[in-house]
């Protein structure tokens, strides 16, 4: 296989990976994988973090080298990366439709009014500015009268 | 044996950093002594997750003091190997949590320093100590606007949660003052445009404060003494009872790893 062919392949196994956190997204999805190339003789796979203190980046690690060894490539080399720095607007169209899905109010900038995620209404507020993960603040809808979370913008 | 104390030996660079990362890694554990004992579930949630924030940030800043120093120092040994003495964070961020009130106050009296000082930090010469900035200054952001709002409420409240706040205030004043200065190691950084200078940020900070003390009905002291060492390892007692707390464990049982 042609160093092209592999690194697409490779591509697309760290492209399947669930993010721990948010296991309906990959890392793709979400932003955070940012390339796989080959660098001094290995694949190098560049992630970046989403918060300062992500606690789900060691276990993003350890998948991707799991999955690499699976796929039968190994050694594999997780690189992580901060520039530039990962922001709500690096989760691709899809990522923002699976997380609708899963009950998550896509992030949307400023004061934009927030939609339910369950009943469409714009009827919302915020319970909490912090929720259960870095990534998420807690809200309420005043309609369907149940709380969902929100990924913040950030 | 592993468990002796380390001293760091890094240039300026590196302990620019590594004082950075003892203002964030402070606070942050300050912020976890109230884990289990927040006043409320959302709050737990939050004071938890503003520290999670703060130590993330100070194990990227430790993570480069160590590259830089090159002495085979990790992030880890910084953090839990280092005296007291040899910490070189704000007086501010070892004090105590005291009520909520204190907390909080001691919370935006920081975050309207460390917003625009990441967000200054951005435009850093050194590109590391920029690419953390740029996820530094939106979490400090999103701390900054928590923090305000329970000054408003707080000092806008109640008799009681009013006096408490503005006690907290007058309390914690005198540790501001060294925020907005530079020592000789700080200088040449300035002058390279790696580091920010503290002098232009505190216009930026009283602006913000006014504000949100304005809304609180608090009034900010008078800047009278204005107590100073922090950054030179001149700390008061509290710190070395939170290292106790805080490396307890690495110092018992060195190296242990969960």
């Amino acid at each position: 296989m042609s160093i092209t062919a592999s690194l697409t392949r490779a591509w697309r196994i760290a492209a399947d990976i669930a993010d721990p956190e948010l296991p309906m997204l990959s890392i793709a999805d979400l932003g955070i994988l940012r390339d796989v190339r080959w660098e001094d003789g290995t694949v190098s796979v560049l992630i970046t973090p989403t918060y300062s203190g992500c606690p789900a980046m060691s276990a993003i690690a350890d998948d991707i080298t799991a999955a690499f060894a699976a796929a039968g490539i190994a050694p594999v080399h997780v690189r992580r990366v901060l520039a530039p720095a990962w922001s709500s607007d690096w989760i691709t169209p899809a990522g923002r439709r699976k997380l609708a899905a899963a009950g998550i109010a896509p992030p949307t900038p400023g004061s934009a009014p927030i939609a339910c995620p369950r009943c469409a209404s714009m009827e919302t507020a915020m319970l909490s500015p912090f929720g259960t993960t870095a990534c998420r603040a807690l809200w309420r809808c005043r309609a369907c009268g149940e709380p969902f979370d929100r990924f913040k913008c950030h | 044996m592993a468990s002796s104390s380390i001293v760091f030996a890094g240039p300026p660079l590196a302990q620019y950093a590594l004082r950075r990362a003892d203002d964030a890694l402070l606070l942050g554990h300050r912020l976890s002594e109230w884990c289990g004992q927040a006043p409320m579930l959302e709050e737990e949630l939050a004071l938890a997750n503003i520290a999670l924030d703060l130590i993330g940030q100070a194990r990227l800043l430790y993570a480069y003091a160590a590259e830089i120093e090159a002495a085979g120092h990790d992030e880890d040994q910084l953090a839990y190997l280092r005296d007291a003495q040899h910490y070189g964070n704000l007086l501010l961020v070892e004090q105590p949590n005291g009520d909520f009130a204190a907390t909080m106050l001691r919370q935006l009296l920081y975050s309207a320093y460390a917003w625009p000082y990441w967000q200054a930090m951005e435009r850093s010469a050194d590109a590391t100590l920029a690419a953390i900035a740029a996820k530094a200054a939106k979490e400090c952001a999103y701390h900054h606007r928590h923090a305000a709002l329970w000054v408003v409420r707080l000092g806008d409240g109640t008799a009681e949660s009013h006096r408490r706040a503005q006690q907290a205030l007058d309390d914690l004043w005198m540790f501001t003052g060294e925020m907005f200065t530079a020592d000789a190691l700080e200088a040449p950084l300035i002058t390279a445009g790696i580091a920010a200078d503290p002098a232009l940020l505190r216009p930026l900070w009283q602006a913000s404060l006014d504000e949100t003390f304005a809304e609180a009905t608090l009034i900010a002291p008078a800047d009278g003494w204005m107590q100073q060492g922090g950054r030179a390892g001149r700390h008061g007692e509290h710190l070395g009872h939170l290292l106790s707390e805080m490396q307890y464990l690495q110092r018992a049982h060195p190296g242990v790893v969960w």
